[in-house]
C-alpha cells in the first residue's frame, strides 16, 4: 500500500498566530484515521491544509504524491464533508442536486452533468440509503438524512480519500452509531483511506486504524485503547478525562516539548 | 393603452425597463441566497461618485459608473479576501467614500444643469436609442455569463468550500459575480436610480424564495416578477402621474408582502 498524506514539517500560522506546528505525518493509503483534539487545537486547520484550502506557512504536503492545491484542479481524489455543510437551510436545491454538485470537479466548466454523472449520483445515494430521498429539497431532510446526503455527494467524486470533518456532530447517538456503521462500511467495500476528526472517543477507538491527537503538535496512537497512561506519557502533560462515549478522554493543554 | 405604447420614448422605456428588471431579476437570485444585499448597495451608490467623475471630465457618465463601480465591487472583494478588514465595514467605508467623491466631483464640474435627481432616482422615460442598445449589449452580457456559470453560481453559493475543493475557480468567479452585479447596478440606474436599484437585486429573489422549491425556478420565477412589477409600475406611473422609480419599487414591494404568508406555510416545518 502507498503513501495517502504525506506531511513534512508543517507550520501554519494565521495572521501571526500558530495554529499547527512542526507537524510531521504519515498516513498509508486504506487506513481509517481518526483525529482527536480540543476544540481551537487546529483539527479543521489540519484538515484544510490537506485539501488545499489553507496554504502551509512552512513544510511540505503530498496528497498522493502530489501537492493539494494542484490535485484540486482535477476534482476526482478527495471526497470532503465540510464541518457544517448546510449553511443555508432553505436553499433550493434537491437532495439529488446537492449530490450531483459531487460531480461538478469532473464534469468541469462550461458542460453540464450527463446521465453517467446522474447515475453514479443515485448509486452514491443508494449506498448511503437516501435514494427515496433524492426528489426532497435539502432543508426539509433531517440532520442524519442531511448527513448522508453530504457523504453521498463526497462519494460522488469517486474518491480515493475521504474527508469527513465532525460528521455526526449534530445527532443523536442512534443517528451517530449508525453513521460510524456507514463510514466503516463504505471504506471497506470502497477501499478508502477515511480521515475522519470526532469528539467521540468511543466511536473512535471501536472503528479507526489509527489516532492523531493534535494541539497544535500532534502526536499518533495506535487504538484500541487508548490507555490514560500511554496518552500522559507521550503527551508529557496531564489529561483531562472525561466521560464521553468508552474510553473517557481529553486533552487539555498546549504541550511543547 | 395604445396611446401608452405608440410614443417612442414609451416604447424605449418599457424595452428597457423590462430588460434590466429580467436581469436583475436574475441576479436577485444570488443576491439573496448569498447574503449580498449589502454588496448591492454598497456597489449602486458607489456608482454616484463614478457618474459624478463623468461629468467633471466631460466623458459618458455611464461609463465612468461602470468603471467606478466595477472597481468598488474589486475592491470589496479583494478586502475582504485579504482578511483584514471585514467585509460590510470595506463595502461602508469605500461606498460612503464614493458618494462624496460624488459630490466634490458634481461641485468641481459645475454643471448646475446635471440630473442629479434622475440619477438618484431614476429617469427611464429619458433612456434614449443609443442608452437602450448600451443596456441591451450588458444585459446580453450579464446574462450569457449567468448562463455559462450557472452550475458553479450555484454550488458556490451553496457551499464554498466544497466548490473550491472540486476544482471550481472559486475566486475567479467572486470576482466574476461582482463585476456582473456592477455591470447590472449601472443599466438598472436609469430605470430606479442609485438609490433604489437595491430593490431590484434583493426584492425579486426573496419574493421567488417565497413561492418556490427549486433553484432554476426561483431563477424563472424572480426574473418574471421583476419585469411584471417593471411593466406594471411603469403603467401606474404614467396614467397617475407618478414617479416611475418609486413606482415600480412600490409595486415590487407589495408583490412581496403579498408572497410573504405564502412562505409561512411553505417553511413552517423546517424551523
Amino acid at each position: 500500500m502507498g503513501t495517502a498524506v504525506e506531511i513534512r514539517d508543517l507550520t501554519v500560522k494565521f495572521n501571526g498566530i500558530v495554529a499547527l506546528e512542526e507537524v510531521d505525518l504519515e498516513i498509508k493509503e486504506g487506513s481509517y484515521v481518526g483525529i482527536l483534539g480540543p476544540n481551537g487545537a487546529g483539527k479543521s486547520t489540519l484538515l484544510q491544509v490537506i485539501l488545499g484550502l489553507v496554504r502551509p506557512t512552512r513544510g511540505r504536503v503530498r496528497v498522493f504524491g502530489e501537492e493539494p492545491e494542484k490535485l484540486r484542479g482535477k476534482g476526482r481524489v478527495v471526497g470532503y464533508l465540510p464541518q457544517r455543510p448546510l449553511m443555508n437551510p432553505s436553499f433550493p436545491v434537491s437532495a439529488l442536486d446537492v449530490v450531483l454538485m459531487g460531480r461538478y470537479g469532473r464534469v468541469g466548466l462550461f458542460r453540464r452533468p450527463g446521465r453517467q454523472d446522474r447515475e453514479v449520483a443515485i448509486r452514491s445515494m443508494e449506498r448511503v440509503g437516501i435514494a427515496h430521498l433524492a426528489k426532497r429539497n435539502i432543508g426539509e431532510l433531517s440532520g442524519g438524512e442531511q448527513q448522508r446526503v453530504f457523504i453521498a455527494r463526497a462519494l460522488c467524486v469517486e474518491p480515493r480519500l475521504l474527508v469527513l470533518d465532525e460528521p455526526t456532530v449534530s445527532l443523536d447517538a442512534c443517528a451517530q452509531d449508525e453513521l460510524y456503521d456507514l463510514i466503516a462500511g463504505l471504506k471497506q467495500e470502497m477501499g478508502l483511506t477515511v480521515l475522519m476528526v470526532c469528539h467521540d472517543v468511543g466511536a473512535i477507538s471501536r472503528y479507526v486504524d489509527d489516532v492523531i491527537c493534535i494541539n497544535r503538535r500532534i502526536h499518533v496512537h495506535q487504538p484500541p485503547p487508548i490507555g490514560r497512561m500511554g496518552l500522559e506519557q507521550t503527551f508529557g502533560c496531564s489529561v483531562e478525562y472525561l466521560f464521553h462515549g468508552e474510553v473517557p478522554h481529553r486533552v487539555v493543554r498546549g504541550h511543547d516539548g | 393603452m395604445a396611446e401608452f405604447l405608440e410614443s417612442g420614448f414609451l416604447q424605449r422605456a418599457l424595452a428597457a425597463g423590462i430588460l434590466v428588471s429580467g436581469l436583475c431579476g436574475v441576479l436577485s437570485v444570488f443576491v439573496v441566497l448569498r447574503r449580498m444585499a449589502f454588496i448591492g448597495v454598497g456597489i449602486s451608490h458607489s456608482a454616484f461618485g463614478g457618474v459624478a467623475l463623468g461629468f467633471l471630465l466631460n466623458v459618458s457618465p455611464f461609463w465612468s459608473g461602470v468603471s467606478f463601480a466595477g472597481l468598488v465591487a474589486l475592491l470589496i472583494e479583494w478586502s475582504r479576501s485579504r482578511g483584514r478588514v471585514e467585509e460590510d465595514t470595506a463595502i461602508g467605508i469605500l461606498f460612503s467614500a464614493s458618494m462624496a467623491l460624488g459630490v466634490l466631483f458634481l461641485h468641481l464640474s459645475r454643471t448646475y444643469n446635471v440630473d442629479v435627481f434622475g440619477f438618484l432616482f431614476g429617469n427611464i422615460l429619458a433612456v434614449g436609442q443609443g442608452q437602450l442598445w448600451e443596456i441591451l449589449a450588458l444585459a446580453g452580457l450579464v446574462l450569457a455569463i449567468v448562463f455559462v456559470f450557472f452550475k458553479e453560481m450555484v454550488f458556490l453559493s451553496f457551499d464554498e468550500a466544497m466548490a473550491w475543493v472540486s476544482g471550481v475557480p472559486v475566486g475567479f468567479l467572486r470576482y466574476l459575480f461582482l463585476v456582473a452585479l456592477a455591470l447590472s447596478v449601472v443599466v438598472s440606474i436609469y430605470l430606479v436610480g442609485i438609490i433604489l436599484v437595491e430593490a431590484l437585486l434583493v426584492v425579486p429573489g426573496a419574493v421567488a424564495r417565497n413561492l418556490t422549491r427549486q433553484i432554476r425556478h426561483m431563477a424563472a420565477v424572480s426574473a418574471a416578477v421583476a419585469v411584471g412589477s417593471t411593466v406594471v409600475g411603469l403603467a401606474v406611473s404614467y396614467w397617475l402621474d407618478l414617479p416611475t422609480g418609486a413606482a415600480i419599487v412600490g409595486v415590487l414591494s407589495s408583490v412581496f408582502f403579498a408572497t410573504l404568508g405564502l412562505s409561512r406555510k411553505k417553511t413552517h416545518r423546517l424551523a
